[in-house]
């Protein structure tokens, strides 16, 4: 074995000092990581989408408080044709002679239609019945069966001369069932009915449809014509207004207090906290207790309080106070959460080698200390988000939130949430959106926090 | 430990006397007559009132009055119902609020605990991802949506079934408790899924189970006595504020559900600038949650061996 | 102080995000590791645990329920229950209180009126009937009732007219600080002593003999009958008030009843239940065992559902709910509750609403039909048209078909000129914003919601929605702080003077201050006449000032839709009164 050849001297490596890849900041590394996890990616993506539908989306949509009062609670997706009619005049009604006699009451022969059944009106009168004091109308959505109930009851014709009764009520384009059903002396109801069905057609005025952009000029438009309504994508609410429109600016107001206030109430206690957590001794306690008596608070009664000291007047929407208030009662999380992460901090290795190495303080908040914090306060703004959603939410529910006629998904979902039965779209978009909003923020939240702990950089 | 209780106690008592302040002023600075209602009253009747509830007085001596009836432990006479005392309110309605608040809590930190544990378990697989689908939906939609699902849901269950299984509504037994509580403690549920969660996966991948197991140990043997010990800590700690939070915040689910808990009669007095069951409440209500966090502290300090209790 | 690895504070959120990053300090896991098949079996233990805590815990407080149930613990009982007698319902609100001297609200007189029993009472057609009196006889300046010798408190003891005369006096004390002390002013010195000027032995009521009461009149009173049936002229026993030591009415066992029914239980906020009362002279009328307000809610879908399970007898309906309710074929009722509903404008002359073009502008934009038809949608409502309801009797018949409603027609352009007028005369152009005050229900924020917009769809005028929680509305009302506010007015009694007087200068209720000697005059005359034609011109003449002033503009007579448990009959409803009244009501079989 020749020794030589086993023990060559080594020929300087010039490249070893070389970085052979460009060297990762922290927040390029967190970038990356967080590109990596498809979860918070699509999550970030959806929030970029609530950017676009809440600031650019009001620019193309019609205006959120217009009232179409032919399409109230219209879900999306209705018939929008509708019928040119003259404009309403009040009708005089059928009168006869008072019958005269007495004995057992009988159904009215028939009861008839007076002109066509249209959303405007409809227009019934029915034969006298010998003996009747008054007359009690019913609707109903189906043809009552014998035993069945006869629907809602409209009104008491008290008259007896009087046969003939005007529904205007909520008329939609559908069948209904009229049944009349005639009173004795102490106004109670005989035990029988007479029943007409009719089916309403949708109609509009020509005033109404220049008034609402539907034609150029009423001269364009005979009785008798067709046109359609307006378009409503989402459909409308309890006042005809455009969901679409309402949700993207309750999206101004839900996600303005849902990003805002955490925001701010992570500032202010960024500045508490980390002023707590250095100043250390006496003064932290101090401010430490101080920041639990905030906390002890009952959050509620102070909201409320808040908003009425910042004296809401007519026509303040109260996001301003409710905005304040939540910053002013929800800090002392953030700061207990920062005074923490600063107190660890400030013992850990890196810092006393970054202080024995000559690091003036300055450089030690900014190099060490702010970046090992943020992922903490990012993840804590993320998780923030849908509390200070739903807490705007909740105050709408007790009737405290936004002032009308401003929108908020909140309050949307209060007003939907009663008419779930019969209108389910009413609920369940505003709901779909806070649900979509949430999830989002807390799924990037979790995204954050891998992507910005330190411990997870490979 | 002992001095450190007193010590805690007496920051409490100043903690709950600062609440009372607060509030006290807030509420008098607040524009709005409490004596006023829909119909107009004689200027002699109004003098009366004012006399009979001290509002003549100036506001120093006011908050004097008050804090001294309030350490005797007297809140007055509510200005809507008039001859009933706050101390009454609050003696017949917490513990409504109270029960129901536990259960909630039994609920959620059962459910938490075991589901957490569970989907650690499966982290990244089918029933990880079902459990955190629902756990999610559970934070993302608002109480009282679930409280009038929930309801509705209850009516569909009675009737499909032809007999009254559980009450759609009230108080009074145990059965009327169980839908109001599972929805009450729903959130908090989900909240203490994900927490569980992250902890258990936190404690698997730590040392000393990681010694456990080459030791040999059997599976559940680690399980109980390693991880769950552990992993169970943070959610300890969250459970005190929990408590008070669910106890105090019980006030959508108590609307819906007709439970004459404290929750609506706070709320009521604030709507109604009802001074008495104002002041009352908050006090109670902030002493209450003062005492939940001293208690959690202190069994922290029992439970984990790492904290020291100066 | 705590110290966990000395990194501060143990609480909550340090905690929950310091596990939460640790958690991913775990590292991903890899798949198919030895770690993950080991675990398998464990994890679907695990499963089965969860599952079976979750169950085991429903299961146990079912059962424990059961158990409960069985020991005769608490529970409501079905909607009707006919062996038993016994009907259960939902309230609203709990009653704030049942010292009758001091109740207020609807909910109090609706249980009042079936554990109390005035002079006199309504019965199932509203008409005035006997109650402890048995006959009277009312002049124009006396008025006498003879007691029943049979009415009792359910102590037993004889219902006397002293019971009468302490109750009147207590009421009208200003310490007690009735706010309906006013309903006694037609009693002479009543005003007086409630304005501590004379003392309450001055009252023109006094007990002649155990079973007479005379009482002396301020001036002719043409429907003091009526008055004497509100709950503030209820008696009461007064050694037994004096006996509870400033408690009276705030428990069951804090009242003596001398009406159809006692007060058996009352758990406040949680439920309220009357039985029948033995000691009650007409017992023989009453049909029901007891009535059991087994909930307490003032959420309407909460009820609806209640009453879906059968658990109610009555529940109310919602224009969001009829649609539900018709679907499932319930026979639905309607019910005018006598309330008028409208918008009262400011007349304090720094307001831009006291001048009278700017408020016949408005008057003739607003469209009460379309608000009614389109916006509240429930039948029962029916558009204002007067400050007087249709309900209220006139002379012969009732007074709105004998003196009908001024006419009113939209009309944008007429609207339009008068705020031409307005503007010219303020020299403003466009005027400033007004404000709407409006309460926090989501009736009256849908109201104000249509409001602006009509206002300014049809003028131009920008319309500001100040939503207050009730107090602050009550506050910023009386201090005039308000151009327009969503207002209404329940009747107190049968006569049209409760819904007359409300705009005359000296009323305290009349918040938007209007001041006219004209109507004052007209108010005069109704209340001092005992001439039936002549007061009721006078409240003609008062309903045409208010519609040419445009005082207010009436928005809509409220009314509600109820669904009823078939087997309960003889349930009435009614305007003033009590109301719903159980104490006809019976059960069918079947």
């Amino acid at each position: 074995m020749n020794t030589a050849l086993s023990f060559a001297p080594v020929v300087a490596d010039r490249d070893v000092e070389v970085i052979s890849r460009p060297s990762l900041s922290y927040w390029r590394d967190a970038w990356i990581r967080l590109k990596a996890n498809r979860r918070a990616l699509v999550s970030l993506h959806i929030i970029i989408m609530l950017g676009m539908f809440t600031v650019v989306g009001p620019f193309f949509a019609p205006d959120p408080s217009a009232q179409d009062l032919d399409q109230i609670s219209v879900p999306p997706g209705a018939d929008r044709t509708a019928t040119i009619v003259a404009p309403y005049a009040p009708w005089s009604g059928v009168t006869v002679a008072t019958p005269g006699g007495q004995g057992s009451l009988e159904a009215p022969v028939s009861v008839s239609l007076a002109g066509e059944a249209t959303t405007q009106a409809v227009r019934i009168f029915w034969d006298p019945v010998p003996g009747a004091k008054g007359y009690r109308i019913y609707r109903n959505i189906a043809h009552p069966a014998p035993d069945d109930a006869l629907g809602m009851p409209l009104a008491d014709v008290l008259v007896p001369s009087r046969v003939s009764f005007e529904d205007r009520l909520d008329i939609r384009p559908q069948e209904y069932f009229y049944s009349v059903v005639p009173l004795d002396r102490n106004g109670r109801e005989a035990p029988v009915y007479a029943t007409l069905g009719v089916s309403a057609t949708r109609v509009i005025t020509a005033a109404e449809a220049v008034e609402r952009g539907l034609a150029g000029s009423s001269a364009d438009l005979a009785i008798g014509d067709q046109v359609k309504l307006k378009m409503h994508v989402l459909g409308t609410d309890y006042l005809g207004r455009d969901m679409l429109s309402r949700l993207m600016h309750g999206a101004q107001v839900s996600l303005f207090i849902g990003i805002v206030a955490p925001f701010l109430f992570v500032i202010v206690g960024i500045l508490y906290g980390s002023a707590a957590g250095f100043a250390g001794g006496r003064v932290d306690q101090v401010l430490m207790r101080f920041a639990d008596f905030v906390v002890a608070l009952p959050f509620l009664l102070f909201m409320i309080l808040f908003r009425i000291l910042f004296k809401i007047e007519g026509g303040d929407s109260g996001i301003a106070p409710m905005l304040i208030a939540m910053v002013i009662l929800s800090w002392p999380a953030a700061a207990r959460l920062v005074r923490g992460q600063i107190l660890q901090i400030r013992e850990e290795g890196y810092i006393s080698a970054s202080r024995l190495l000559g690091a003036k303080t300055p450089y030690l908040v900014l190099r060490h200390m702010i970046p090992n914090t943020m992922g903490v306060i990012l993840v804590t703004i993320t998780f923030a988000v849908p509390s200070a959603i739903f807490t705007e939410a909740f105050l709408s529910f007790i009737g405290m939130g936004v002032a009308p006629p401003t929108p908020s998904w909140g309050s949307m979902c209060n007003e939907g949430i009663k008419t779930m039965l019969t209108h389910p779209h009413e609920l369940i978009f505003p709901a779909l959106l806070i649900s979509i909003t949430v999830l989002a923020f807390n799924l990037l939240g979790d995204g954050l926090r891998d992507a910005l702990d330190a411990r997870m950089r490979s | 430990m002992i001095l450190y209780t007193i010590k805690r106690l007496i920051q409490g008592v100043v903690t709950v006397w600062f609440i009372a302040t607060a509030t006290f002023m807030a509420m008098h600075s607040v524009p709005g007559d409490p004596l006023m209602d829909d119909k107009a009253v004689s200027e002699a009747v109004r003098k009366n009132l004012v006399d009979h509830y001290g509002l003549d007085k100036p506001i120093h001596e006011q908050y004097y009055i008050f804090i001294k009836e309030m350490v005797r432990g007297d809140f007055g006479i509510s200005f809507a119902q008039e001859n009933r005392r706050v101390n009454d309110i609050i003696r017949e309605h917490f513990p409504i609020s109270a029960t129901l608040g536990i259960l909630a809590i039994v609920f959620a930190g059962l459910g938490g605990i075991l589901f957490g544990a569970l989907t650690a378990r499966y982290r990244n697989r089918m029933p990880d991802i079902v459990i955190m689908f629902l756990v999610i939906l559970g934070i993302s939609v608002p109480s009282f949506v679930f409280a009038a699902l929930g309801q509705f849901a209850l009516v569909k269950l009675n009737a499909f079934f032809g007999t009254s299984i559980l009450p759609v509504a009230g108080w009074g037994t145990l059965s009327h408790m169980i839908a109001p509580s599972l929805v009450l403690g729903l959130g908090t549920m989900a909240f203490l899924t994900r927490l569980m969660r992250s902890s258990m996966l936190e404690i698997v991948s730590s040392d000393y189970v990681r010694t456990a197991r080459s030791k040999g140990l059997p599976t559940t043997r680690i399980f109980l006595r390693h991880e769950l010990r552990n992993a169970i800590l943070p959610v300890v700690t969250v459970l005190g504020p929990s408590i008070a939070a669910i106890t105090t915040g019980g006030f959508v689910v108590e609307l819906v559900f007709a439970i004459p808990g404290l929750g609506q009669y706070f709320v009521q007095a604030v709507q109604q600038l009802d001074y008495t069951v104002i002041m009352g409440t908050t006090v109670f209500y902030g002493a209450f949650l003062v005492f939940m966090v001293i208690v959690v502290d202190l069994l922290y300090g029992l439970i984990d061996p790492r904290v020291r209790l100066e | 102080m705590i110290f966990i690895n000395s990194s501060g504070s143990p609480r909550a959120g340090k905690r929950f995000v310091s596990g939460a990053l640790g958690a991913a300090g775990a590292g991903p896991e890899a798949p198919g590791s030895r770690k993950g098949i080991a675990w398998l079996g464990e994890g679907s233990q695990l499963f089965i645990l969860s599952v079976l805590g979750i169950g085991a815990f429903v299961l146990l407080m079912m059962l424990l329920s059961f158990v409960w149930e069985f020991f005769g613990g608490g529970g409501a009982g079905e909607a009707v229950d006919p062996a038993t007698g016994t009907i259960t319902l939902a309230l609203s609100t709990e009653p704030p209180q049942l010292d009758s001297t001091r109740a207020t609200d609807m909910v109090s007189g609706q249980i009042l009126g079936h554990v109390m029993e005035g002079l006199v009472r309504y019965d199932e057609f509203n008409r005035i009937v006997p109650g402890v009196a048995e006959r009277w006889e009312i002049g124009a300046s006396e008025a006498v009732f003879h007691l029943r010798d049979d009415s009792r408190w359910s102590d037993g003891t004889p219902v006397t007219a002293h019971d009468f005369v302490f109750a009147w006096r207590k009421a009208l004390e200003p310490a007690t600080a009735s706010q309906y002390a006013f309903i006694l002013y037609p009693i002479k010195n009543a005003r007086a002593i409630n304005n501590d000027e004379l003392p309450v032995t001055a009252l023109g009521a006094t007990a002649v003999d155990d079973l007479t009461l005379e009482v002396r009149l301020e001036r002719p009173i043409g429907y003091f009958d009526k008055l004497v049936a509100f709950p503030t002229y209820y008696p009461i026993k007064q050694a037994f008030y004096e006996g509870r030591d400033g408690r009276y009415g705030a428990d069951a066992a804090d009242l003596l009843y001398n009406g159809p029914f006692v007060i058996e239980k009352w758990m406040h906020g949680a439920q309220l239940r009357m039985s029948r009362n033995s000691e009650y002279w007409d017992r023989g009328r009453i049909r029901l065992n007891t009535i059991d307000y087994a909930y307490i809610t003032p959420d309407v879908n909460a009820t609806l559902n209640l009453y879906k399970d059968g658990k109610v007898a009555i529940a109310g309906l919602d224009a969001e709910t009829l649609h539900d309710a018709l679907e499932q074929r319930w026979k639905l009722e309607r019910f005018n509750d006598g309330s008028v509903f409208f918008i009262e404008f400011n007349h304090r002359p720094s307001r831009l609403t006291s001048n009278r073009n700017l408020r016949k502008a408005i008057q003739f934009v607003v469209d009460p039909a379309e608000l009614v038809y389109k916006v509240i949608k429930l039948p029962g409502n029916t558009p204002g048209e007067s400050l007087f309801p249709v309900w209220l009797k006139g002379v012969n018949g009732y007074f709105r078909q004998e003196y009908p409603a001024p006419e009113h027609r939209v009309d944008i352009a007429q609207g339009n000129d008068y705020l031409e007028r307005a503007k010219r005369e303020f020299g403003l152009d466009p005027l400033p914003p007004l404000i709407l005050l409006s309460g926090d229900s989501p009736a009256q924020a849908k109201e104000s919601e249509y409001f602006q917009e009509v206002f300014a769809s049809r003028l131009g005028i920008e319309v500001k929605i100040d939503r207050q929680i009730f107090k602050q509305r009550l506050a910023k009302m009386t201090a005039g702080d308000f151009d327009m506010v969503l207002a209404g007015w329940g009747p107190d009694y049968a006569d049209p003077l409760t819904f007359g007087d409300l705009f005359a200068s000296w009323n305290k209720n009349n918040r938007g201050v209007y001041a006219n000697p004209k109507l004052d005059a007209w108010v005069e005359v109704a209340q001092s006449s005992l001439v039936p034609e002549e007061r009721m011109q006078a409240f003609d003449e008062i309903q045409k000032i208010i519609y040419d002033d445009a005082v207010i503009l009436p928005n809509y007579e409220r009314g509600s839709v109820f669904v009823r448990n078939p087997r309960l009959k003889g349930v009435v409803r009614r305007a003033v009164g009590t109301d719903p009244d159980y104490t006809n009501a019976y059960i069918v079989d079947g």
